[in-house]
């Protein structure tokens, strides 16, 4: 398909505003002026609306198709949150508003929006304080990391390592990097942390752990409780993971367990879309310790039921957004967790944790599932056996895509060979998770009787396996015109 | 349940294969200590009850004012078809392109994307997008950092003051040290700059217009910053760029911009755009998603996301940013819009907000004590000096209707008489009369 910029036509009309005044250029210093056309495309609206459905024709996404996408919670994204983040009082907002003198009275819903939802995270994690301002997942490691720093210095010690899980996501072991730490990764030992090896790796230098809980495995943690005293021992901190937030709701609260900093995301657990791979969004709860080293600005209640906005925070790390984050990722968030209330989400992480443990029964005789045991909302399946007569993980999930399902994620955690992990969320029908397993073990069979199919998977797609090592070389990253 | 479709049967039958009697018994690992001291929620309500408990809560806003606040974030008008196109399930209900068959949609628009910010900043390629504006000069910042293996930073104090807070809080554990160069009543001190920048230097960070409104032509700053090895950085604003000399053309090595004036609504601070555009020698240390063109087995073109081996997921700790999720809907916005306009529709709309803001500065400045801060050439904003505090009059005004600017004294000492004005293309004209009446009441 040609893109939009093949697609122009000189002097073709689009959406333009009335013409301003002849000489409003000369309002300009001549020599201030870019000159050359920037060469957007002049098109139609119609060529726009045709372009852009056509290309949306070339995309899975949750309203057409099964996302078993484990550690990305690909849940159903309900409508009616579109609705109330799509409200004129909400979008027409300047964000500079409550920052006029006196104007703070001119966005009390807004504020009011996020004091009530920051509430309500603390008390479905048991933190003592919210901030809505990290506006990603990883940017929410990073802001906690931040504040785990901010601790340190305030006792006036420089902490400067950070331990990760070898199972841990990708983004914390950077995210410590980024906020200036060194990270010190540990293994695990039948696929959760092992205490013997963290008690190993403890010093003075340790600002803190990240780890996640059920791990990207799965599997919970059982060794909780001595993971804490042996960070407490030291005073180092604990950091929550909340990508996996989605097994636990109403059934462990993060800060009773001892975690000391949380990031959540609310693009999965709390059923904000993904969007093609943002905006996300991915507040931060911390203890009640860390309550002043959140970002600024923070908002209160007056006694009188107002709301302000708080910038005297002379311990905070300071600004890590412009604003309050995401807002409009946030109303969505907050819809949702209203409409689900304390029974709703209880259920939501009842249901997906049974779906885990259903599709787990279902496809263990027919893949090799490493750590075969009741799991959490999630499983990592293995393809090694595939993989032995040539048909690998990736070719199972390219598979997959001929099928209509979006692969599972593949190849993570690095700690299982062949790795496919499974996450059916619980919005997917019995009948729709049936039918996946039935089609996953014609895949496998088919690996068995025809591996050169499988390998040449997909084929019923806009394109097939697309060629990396030349795009990577090549590095064609825009249009040429 | 909303959202869970299951039937008591189903349940039953899924439980009966897994092997357990309830579904409590599949949370057996979590010991009774473990379990949560409360979980004391309200019920769940209707979708009638929420929607109408959120509408209530979106009228105690007051969204309805005349307003000539800007600074850095402005209210243009984006077509509707904005909304239809983007509001596709295909593209909002999508995960991040990592499977390239079933997301080719995302990613020729992210290519195309890359394509027109790319050529609006007259630069030579782009990333998929950062945050916002502010993250995105923090990793322009990171990227000159890691190119020079310099560590300092020189600043200019024109840059938005909020970008130089977050610069400040994601730089406090990374031992860099920051030169800032004061602005001269606004204007963005060149001369001071080029002072500033020695062989030391990582970077120079500016910003085009200036957060006073002001307008100036960096080429020369960039040349000496080049000549001393460092890295020119400037944040732009994308719709006069439509119009203005770009960063490409003055020699600017990275840009980056606020693209929340490209088709995103205020909403009250996010979702925005980071935009991040530099130079082909500078895309290794790119952060984030990029795009790039190829050819399936068949020969067909597609694309894919590209030069991975920057990125959290394979590199970890060594990666060039700890940036996964981005901002991918609010750049498909970015595209469809820059799309709907054009060529002709964005510089329409560049110089209807500029010649609205020099009829502002026209009709601000006949009044008795109201002048420029500077006789710098400005596009759709600037910096006016008022005989009285600018905190008063945008207090007072805004509570009849009127937000007349930004009261500059919120982040500059000693500017708490000064107020800046924003224009754009949906300002009227009689609503610029107005502000001026309202004014000139204030101060008779």
């Amino acid at each position: 398909m040609k893109t939009i910029f093949k697609e122009s036509v000189s002097g073709r009309e689009g959406c333009w505003p009335q013409a301003p005044a002849a000489d409003a250029a000369t309002l300009l210093p001549k020599d201030m002026l870019r000159g050359a056309p920037a060469d957007l495309p002049e098109v139609s609206e119609l060529d726009v609306v045709r372009h852009f459905t056509r290309l949306s024709r070339k995309n899975f996404g949750v309203d057409g198709n099964f996302y078993p996408l484990g550690s990305c919670t690909m849940k159903y994204n309900p409508k009616f949150t579109e609705t109330a983040a799509a409200l004129p009082g909400f979008t027409r907002l300047h964000p500079l508003l409550p920052q006029l003198k006196g104007a703070g009275r001119f966005c009390q819903g807004a504020l009011e929006v996020i004091h009530h939802l920051e509430q309500l995270l603390c008390e479905i994690c048991g933190m003592a304080a919210f901030t809505l301002h990290p506006m990603a997942g990883a940017h929410g490691e990073l802001t906690g990391a931040m504040i785990m720093a901010a601790y340190h210095r305030d006792k006036g010690r420089k902490r400067t390592k950070i331990i990760c899980p070898d199972s841990a996501h990708g983004t914390n072991p950077a995210s410590a990097t980024i906020a200036g730490f060194e990270v010190v990764n540990i293994p695990s030992c039948d696929g959760i942390v092992d205490p013997a090896e963290l008690a190993k790796v403890m010093s003075d230098d340790v600002a803190g752990m990240m780890m996640t809980c059920p791990n990207t495995l799965g599997l919970f943690e059982k060794h909780l409780p001595e993971i804490v005293s042996i960070l407490r021992a030291k005073d180092a901190l604990l950091y929550y993971d909340g990508a996996n937030l989605n097994a636990i709701l109403g059934k462990m609260r993060v800060g009773d367990a001892g975690f000391d900093v949380v990031h959540l995301n609310l693009h999965k657990t709390f059923a904000t879309p993904h969007g093609g791979g943002g905006p996300g969004s991915g507040p931060v709860g911390v203890s009640e310790k860390l309550v002043p080293f959140l970002p600024i600005s923070r908002v209160k209640k007056l006694e009188d039921g107002q709301y302000f906005l708080d910038y005297d925070q002379p311990k905070s790390i300071g600004y890590v957004a412009p604003f309050y984050g995401n807002f409009g990722v946030a109303l969505k968030a907050y819809a949702y967790i209203l409409r689900l209330g304390r029974e709703g989400l209880t259920r939501a992480s009842e249901n997906a944790v049974l779906a885990a443990n259903y599709l787990r029964k279902r496809l263990e005789k027919n893949l090799e599932v490493p750590y075969d045991r009741v799991c959490m909302h999630e499983f990592v399946a293995s393809a090694v056996e595939q993989a032995k007569k040539g048909v690998r993980a990736l070719d199972i999930a390219k598979a997959l895509l001929d099928k209509g399902y979006h692969a599972p994620t593949v190849y993570f955690p690095l700690i299982v060979k062949e790795a496919i992990m499974v996450e059916p969320t619980e919005t997917e029908s019995k009948a729709t998770m049936d039918q996946f397993v039935d089609d996953l073990i014609a895949i496998l069979e088919q690996a068995e009787s025809d591996p050169a199919a499988v390998q040449a998977a997909p084929v019923t797609l806009p394109v097939k396996r697309l060629d990396e090592t030349a795009a990577a070389r090549n590095m064609e990253l825009t249009d040429d015109l | 349940m909303p959202f869970v479709p299951h039937t008591p049967e189903e349940i039953r039958e899924m439980l009966a294969v897994i092997g357990v009697a309830s579904v409590e018994d599949l949370f057996a690992e979590i010991a009774p200590e473990m379990r949560p001291k409360s979980f004391d929620l309200p019920s769940g309500k209707s979708e009638m009850a929420v929607l109408a408990h959120l509408e209530r809560l979106a009228g105690k806003n007051v969204s309805g004012q005349v307003s000539f606040l800007g600074a850095g974030f402005y209210d243009h008008h984006v077509p509707a078809a904005v909304d239809a196109l983007t509001s596709r399930g295909e593209f909002y209900t999508a995960y991040t392109p990592y499977q390239p068959e079933a997301s080719q949609g995302t990613l020729q628009a992210i290519f195309e994307y890359q394509t027109a910010v790319s050529r609006l900043l007259g630069m030579a390629c782009a990333n998929a997008s950062v945050y916002d504006g502010g993250t995105a000069l923090f990793e322009a910042a990171m990227m000159a950092v890691r190119q020079t293996k310099r560590r300092k930073l020189v600043v200019c104090e024109g840059l938005n003051p909020i970008y130089r807070v977050m610069l400040g809080s994601y730089t406090a554990n990374l031992d860099l040290e920051f030169v800032t160069v004061s602005h001269r009543q606004g204007r963005s001190d060149l001369a001071g700059l080029a002072q500033a920048v020695d062989d030391q230097t990582a970077a120079v960070l500016v910003q085009s217009p200036n957060f006073f409104g002001c307008l100036a032509d960096y080429t020369a700053l960039f040349q000496a910053a080049r000549a001393k090895g460092a890295v020119s950085v400037v944040s732009a604003y994308p719709v006069l760029q439509s119009v203005l000399k770009t960063p490409g053309q003055m020699g600017a090595d990275v840009a980056v911009a606020e693209g929340q004036s490209l088709g995103l609504p205020l909403s009250f601070g996010g979702p925005y755009l980071g935009i991040m555009t530099c130079t082909k020698e500078m895309i290794r240390q790119m952060p984030g998603r990029i795009v790039g063109r190829t050819k399936d087995l068949d020969g067909r073109t597609g694309y894919v996301l590209t030069l991975q081996a920057r990125e959290q997921h394979i590199r970890r700790q060594k990666a060039t940013s700890n940036i996964c999720s981005n901002q991918a809907l609010c750049a498909l916005r970015a595209l469809v819009h820059l799309c709907l306009l054009g060529e002709e529709g964005l510089k329409r709309t560049a110089l209807l907000s500029v010649e609205r803001a020099h009829y502002a500065a026209e009709r601000l400045t006949a009044l008795p004590g109201v002048e420029l801060m500077n006789d710098a050439p400005f596009g759709n904003e600037f910096a006016v000096r008022l005989p009285v505090n600018a905190f008063e009059v945008v207090d007072a005004l805004t509570a009849r209707g009127y937000v007349p600017g930004f009261p500059l004294g919120r982040y500059y000492q000693g500017l708490e008489n000064c107020l800046l004005v924003a224009c754009t293309e949906k300002t009227g004209k009689e609503q610029i009369g107005i502000l001026a009446e309202m004014l000139g009441g204030m101060l008779a």
